[in-house]
């Protein structure tokens, strides 16, 4: 199955995909040294960013999450690609701007009910195309 | 996104690898909100400098950065970690260096070194009109908001990318097309403290998506401290950059926020009866707050140990004209440089719980922090912390 997408930050990421419908703000959100998201209230609770592709609506809140991103890569714990189901944020686009991890936002939103959590998926950003199984 | 020809070049790599990097994190938020073109900014505010929000991979990054980047628009900044002349107060050495590597790589850049989250309240303000370019979340939302400046909510690392090239997306919030908000908000409960506004503005950031919202049934802006409280609201919660206040919008979609709301906000942000410690200052105190302060205290002292938080430069101005003395004779202690949030300053070793007026210190002492918070509005923290001197 394809999916169209739009690229925001370039590159090519496959990897399991871990779906959330709740924003995120990395800087509260995520233990950057462990990848882990250590917000209670989040529904992602206690799961492992760490080489997902993550899916999830756009990021919210503080501006410096975008260093948050950065932090996650330099520690090695950094998603291999993100995709924003609603609206591509500022914090989010620069922060994989400078982390080298592929962005893309969905064409169609809806479609990622397509997508099945856990299952293996390929973003390709620079193509504009996500493949899923 | 279209780019002109020198400036392709200048992302292929032509003028360094630095302008290439600020080019593509441009090119990245460009993309992201749909721009057109780049436009030139007269003014850069950039968020990322305490040590506690960016880590030592922002130690890293801004010391590569630094190398070769230098401003070429008005550039200030946000708050550090600690005081620069209270040193003592802070028993981490390790955090000094990492903070001071930090300082010192704005500072070659070429960065003012404001360290205050209130640039409105210190700096000469360009024509409405002007394009800028902010990352702090509640100065973005004022200048928007409040000040007719054009900017979206920019993240640390766009701001800091607009300061050097000097050029910004043109999209979003500075369209006029975006600057019309499509969905409001209804108060539908006492509004009346700047912690009212406070919770009003961090209920809309968590319900609205959209760039602008509007807040419906009031009568004119409310006074400066109330507009920094919901300012401050707005940009906590969410992702909107700013809000217009009319008596009734004209959006089809109005969301009532009601007690009931209310209550869900401050059940999440109240998560203690009293504390141990009074902070103010998030977003920092100006003298308007500092005034009304010192007249609640006169005559009076506090109960807790009362931290202020202010820029250095509003401190020198308030000393002036001895409104510093008058405060620091009810007990309080003011520090300068930084903000409540994230500042290791308070702590768990200090204290159990914070006493505040600021829904944004609420969120971040107790996310970030770890610690428990009373939030109460202004002048009932004058009554039920201060007795007669």
């Amino acid at each position: 199955m394809r999916i169209n997408c739009r690229r925001i930050v370039g590159g090519v990421g496959i990897g399991r995909a871990l779906i959330t419908n709740q924003p995120i703000n990395f800087l509260t959100m995520i233990d950057t040294n462990r990848g882990v998201i250590h917000d209670q209230f989040h529904e992602l609770f206690g799961e492992s960013i760490k080489n997902v592709i993550l899916i999830f609506p756009n990021a919210i809140g503080s501006s410096v999450g975008a260093y948050s991103i950065y932090s996650l890569r330099l520690n090695g714990v950094a998603p291999l690609s993100m995709i924003c189901s609603k609206k591509t944020d500022i914090t989010t686009a620069s922060g994989c701007a400078i982390s080298n991890i592929p962005v893309v936002e969905l064409i169609e939103p809806h479609m990622v009910s397509l997508v099945k959590a856990g299952s293996y998926i390929m973003v390709n950003a620079d193509e504009g195309v996500i493949t899923a199984s | 996104m279209y780019l002109t020809k020198d400036e392709e070049k200048a992302i292929k790599g032509e003028s360094g690898e630095t302008i290439a990097l600020a080019y593509r994190i441009l090119l990245a938020i460009g993309e992201a909100t749909d721009a057109e073109k780049l436009v030139p900014i007269e003014w850069a505010h950039v968020s990322g400098v305490n040590y506690n929000t960016i880590g030592d991979a922002g130690v890293r990054f801004l010391e590569e950065f630094s190398n070769d980047a230098r401003t070429s628009v008005k550039t200030t900044i946000n708050p550090m970690g600690f005081d620069r002349r209270r040193i003592q107060d802070l028993h981490d050495e390790r955090f000094i260096l990492k903070q001071m590597a930090i300082v010192k790589s704005y500072e070659r850049i070429g960065a003012i070194p404001s360290f205050t989250c209130i640039p409105y309240e210190i700096f000469d303000i360009p024509p409405k009109g002007t394009f800028i370019s902010f990352s702090e979340s509640n100065a973005a939302v004022f200048s928007n908001s409040l000040l007719g400046l054009l900017t979206n909510k920019e993240s640390a690392l766009s701001a800091l990318a607009s300061s050097v090239i000097g050029k910004t997306p043109y999209s979003d919030l500075r369209m006029d097309s975006f600057r019309h908000p499509k969905i409001a908000i209804k108060p539908d409960f006492d509004l009346s403290t700047e912690l009212d506004y406070g919770l009003l503005g961090y209920f809309a950031g968590k319900v609205v998506s959209e760039s602008c919202v509007a807040f419906e049934g009031s009568n004119g802006s409310p006074s400066l401290i109330k507009s920094k409280a919901l300012c401050a609201g707005i940009g906590t919660s969410g992702s909107c950059g700013m809000f217009t206040m009319s008596k009734n919008s004209s959006c089809k979609e109005v969301i009532s926020c009601g007690n009931e709301e209310i209550s869900t906000i401050k059940d999440e942000l109240n998560t203690s009866e009293d504390g141990d410690i009074i902070a103010f200052g998030s977003p920092q105190l100006g003298m308007n707050e500092l005034n009304l302060i010192s007249q609640l205290v006169e005559h009076k002292k506090f109960t807790k140990r009362c931290m202020i938080f202010c820029p250095r430069s509003i401190n020198i101005q308030a000393t002036m004209n001895g409104i510093t003395k008058k405060i620091e004779k009810a007990g309080a202690e003011f520090i300068c440089d930084c903000c409540i949030c994230l500042t290791p300053l308070i702590t768990k070793e200090n204290a159990d719980s914070v006493i505040t007026n600021s829904v944004k210190a609420a969120y971040y002492l107790n996310r970030s922090n770890k610690l428990t918070v009373a939030l109460k509005d202004l002048e009932n923290i004058m009554v039920d912390y201060t007795e007669a001197r």
